[in-house]
């Protein structure tokens, strides 16, 4: 097996030192980083610009309510004839005129309040003003109808039952949220990594037919030797790309929001306050902290590498079996589909059937399949999966990998002697029998 | 040196080799011969060990073939190429490690060859970067590099000008004086006359004819001389030719006016006797007998095998 070391070598030189590899690894940073941090840009330069609003309030009620903020400034006019009150705004060339006319009643206000702008004001700016109003309005109306609006808001109820299982394992709906955000994310990796990289290795195994060289090759080399030095040579390049990726990512991420001044989590902020929001409580970080010790780390983290592992070299001998079986590339594509189709599935079970019942039918059968078990087995695993299941799933795993790329040599040696035919699925069957 | 046992292989219905057995002895050129789809490219590819055959075995040396084998055997396929985006030195390199050589060897051996040849130069280009003459020149050092015992040509010389294909003619004849056994397949005829020394003749699965090339032409001599005679009365010569001995007319080239004929010996006697019998006619300035080249037994022996069938 000496040979494997030496096919592995030359597969990885050739593809790390291909110049379009070349490109595409230091290019692809490059762009993604330049594309968002292009957007960040013209979002700020956007955002920079300063609103005035005037406000015309002959209410009286809301005037003191319109405080500064980030973005807006709000001016508060005299009571003026609104007639005026336009023609100052518009001389003024400033944002808009807020307009709240003098109502007997609080609930005429809803259709009576104008804004009157230049252009259709942004969504972002409304949705300040309207809040800023409603909210006064309802504290008015509450008030014209004799509720005491701070009581009803004292007597607010919040329902959150704590969750514990019968072994007095606590849990809650953030754990399972972040099991499935787990899961999900596994299973999004494995995809990419197969969708890129699995092409690579299809043109990589159909390689030596185009150029030729199959037969001097095939007889030096045991296909199966080939076929898994082109496997791993490919994956390694595969890693090493990826590796390159994301320091240069990290790198150019930190040296631009240095640069433009930009909080390159200002989104996973914006996240944690919504979800702080949601739980209504103050020590959020600390209480996923706690969740995340609660997952049975070391087994997810084993299974996470076995199951990545395992379910990559899967797909990737797949796509070196359809290599195998045609003469160029043109050839692949009716093959294409009967891979991505599982992969779907996969995840189409894993979003909707695990989180559903983790446990049930549908989920264990589909944690067994090995074309599915990658995906299906990573989001079952966070919600206790017995060790036996996964083990017996893992061993199923490898094994078909190994009986795929022993499929993919046969088909890679007897498709040698039939130069020039196009095979068909049946005609495979045949070929298998040689 | 290599021995094919009765070897039989089939592509489902189609029947590519039949009851195949040949000897290949040491330190010869053996030549193996037959049209387009004869069965040659299948009957290498089991001796390369790229198909298995359905029965029949193989021995090399004597022993039954083994994976390891094929570090002694180079081989040059008629479908040949070479990774196109890798440089030449590496790739030769590359090639003969996997037919187990080491690399410090391997590189000494390319030295050797590369000088040898004149391409030294070559070493640092993409195969990209040369013309299918160079490639090829390339493809054969990959094939010799590793020093096989046992070296098999499938139709060496398409592609090369004639210049090339000389000089490869000349290593393949000087590697088989150094000790190494050369098998060759071709349907050109030419090559074989020069080359061979036993020759194997397969037409539609079968092998026909084999043994040592001279032997084969002995076999197929068929006591037709060719003879010109200096004569005062051509037309009564002529008559008395056809009438005795069967002349039939042929033509070719010569200094003199004299009778061109094609005859055949007579049973019992030997060329001497016919000589002395067509003297008395005139002076003779031709007298050849005709020894069947390559490719009339090629022609003849398939044309004889097709009839049988």
């Amino acid at each position: 097996m000496n040979h494997l070391g030496l096919i592995l070598v030359r597969e990885y030189l050739n593809k790390v030192r291909n110049k379009s590899f070349i490109i595409m690894t230091f290019m692809s940073p490059l762009l993604m980083v330049g594309v968002i941090g292009l957007v960040t840009y013209l979002s700020n330069l956007n955002n920079d610009n300063e609103r005035h609003i005037k406000v015309l309030d002959q209410s009286g009620y809301f005037g003191h309510l319109f405080e500064d903020q980030d973005q807006i400034t709000f001016e508060l006019l005299d009571t003026i004839d609104l007639e005026q009150a336009k023609a100052i705004t518009e001389s003024a060339q400033d944002y808009g005129l807020l307009f709240i006319p003098k109502v007997k009643n609080i609930a005429d206000l809803s259709r009576a309040i104008y804004f009157y702008s230049e252009d259709s004001p942004s969504i972002v700016v409304m949705t300040q003003i309207e809040r800023i109003v409603q909210q006064q309005a309802n504290t008015l109306a509450l008030n014209q109808a004799g509720i005491d609006a701070q009581a009803i808001r004292d007597l607010y109820f919040d329902v959150r039952p704590q969750l514990e299982t019968f072994k007095g394992q606590e849990t809650s709906k953030l754990g399972s949220g972040l099991k499935l955000i787990f899961g999900g994310a596994a299973g999004y990796l494995l995809f990419m990594f197969i969708i890129i990289y699995g092409n690579m290795i299809m043109r990589s195994v159909i390689e030596e037919k185009t150029s030729r060289i199959i037969e001097v090759i095939i007889s030096s080399v045991r296909p199966i030797e080939l076929l898994l030095g082109k496997i791993f040579g490919t994956t390694l390049a595969g890693i090493t790309q990826f590796a390159v990726w994301v320091i240069l990512v990290g790198v150019l991420g930190t040296v631009m929001s240095q640069v433009l001044g930009v909080e390159m989590q200002t989104g996973s902020q914006v996240a944690m306050e919504q979800g702080a929001a949601l739980a209504q409580t103050n020590d959020l970080p600390a209480q996923i902290l706690m969740e995340i010790f609660q997952l049975p780390m070391t087994n997810l983290v084993v299974m996470f590498f076995l199951f990545f592992i395992g379910g990559y070299l899967l797909y990737a001998s797949l796509y070196a079996a359809i290599g195998a079986a045609v003469d160029s590339e043109t050839d692949t594509q009716q093959f294409m589909i009967p891979i991505i189709m599982p992969l779907i599935i996969a995840v189409y079970v894993g979003v909707f059937t695990v989180i559903e019942d983790p446990h049930g039918t549908v989920s264990q059968v589909f944690s067994f399949i090995p074309l599915t078990s990658p995906v299906v087995m990573l989001m079952r695993i966070p919600f206790g999966v017995p060790l036996w299941e996964q083990i017996v799933s893992v061993v199923l795993l490898f094994t078909t990998f190994i009986g795929t790329v022993w499929f993919a040599a046969k088909i890679y040696r007897v498709g040698i002697l039939m130069y020039g035919k196009k095979p068909s699925y049946k005609e495979l069957l045949k070929w298998l029998k040689y | 040196m290599l021995e094919a046992h009765s070897i039989s292989k089939s592509f489902g219905s189609f029947k590519a080799l039949q009851e195949v057995s040949l000897m290949v002895p040491k330190q010869s050129v053996f030549g193996l011969l037959g049209p387009n789809g004869a069965g040659k490219t299948t009957l290498i590819r089991i001796i390369n060990q790229i198909t298995m055959p359905d029965s029949g075995h193989v021995l090399l040396d004597g022993e039954p073939l083994r994976p390891d084998h094929i570090r002694y055997i180079g081989y040059l396929p008629e479908e040949r190429g070479l990774y196109k985006t890798m440089k030449v030195g590496e790739q030769v390199i590359y090639l003969a490690q996997l037919k187990g050589l080491s690399k410090s060897d391997a590189k000494a051996q390319l030295k050797y060859w590369f000088d040898r040849l004149d391409i030294g130069h070559w070493w640092d280009k993409k195969v990209q970067e040369l013309s299918k003459g160079m490639a090829q020149k390339i493809q054969f050092v990959v094939t010799v590099l590793h020093r096989p015992k046992l070296l098999i040509f499938d139709e060496p010389f398409s592609g090369f000008d004639p210049i090339n294909a000389q000089l490869i003619r000349e290593e393949i004849l000087n590697l088989r004086d150094q000790g190494a056994t050369v098998i060759f397949s071709t349907h050109r005829m030419e090559s074989v006359e020069e080359m061979c020394d036993h020759i194997a003749l397969m037409n539609k699965s079968k092998k026909i004819l084999d043994g040592n090339l001279m032997d084969i032409k002995r076999a197929y001599q068929s006591n037709v001389f060719r003879v010109g005679i200096k004569s005062a009365d051509k037309a009564g010569t002529w008559k008395i030719l056809e009438e005795q001995f069967g002349a039939t007319p042929v033509v070719f080239k010569s200094i003199h006016e004299e009778v061109q004929c094609k005859l055949q010996l007579p049973d019992g006697h030997g060329p001497n006797d016919l000589f002395a019998q067509l003297s008395k006619f005139g002076e003779i300035s031709h007298f050849v007998q005709e020894v069947p080249t390559a490719n009339d037994i090629f022609i003849q022996s398939i044309h004889q095998n097709e009839a049988i069938l």
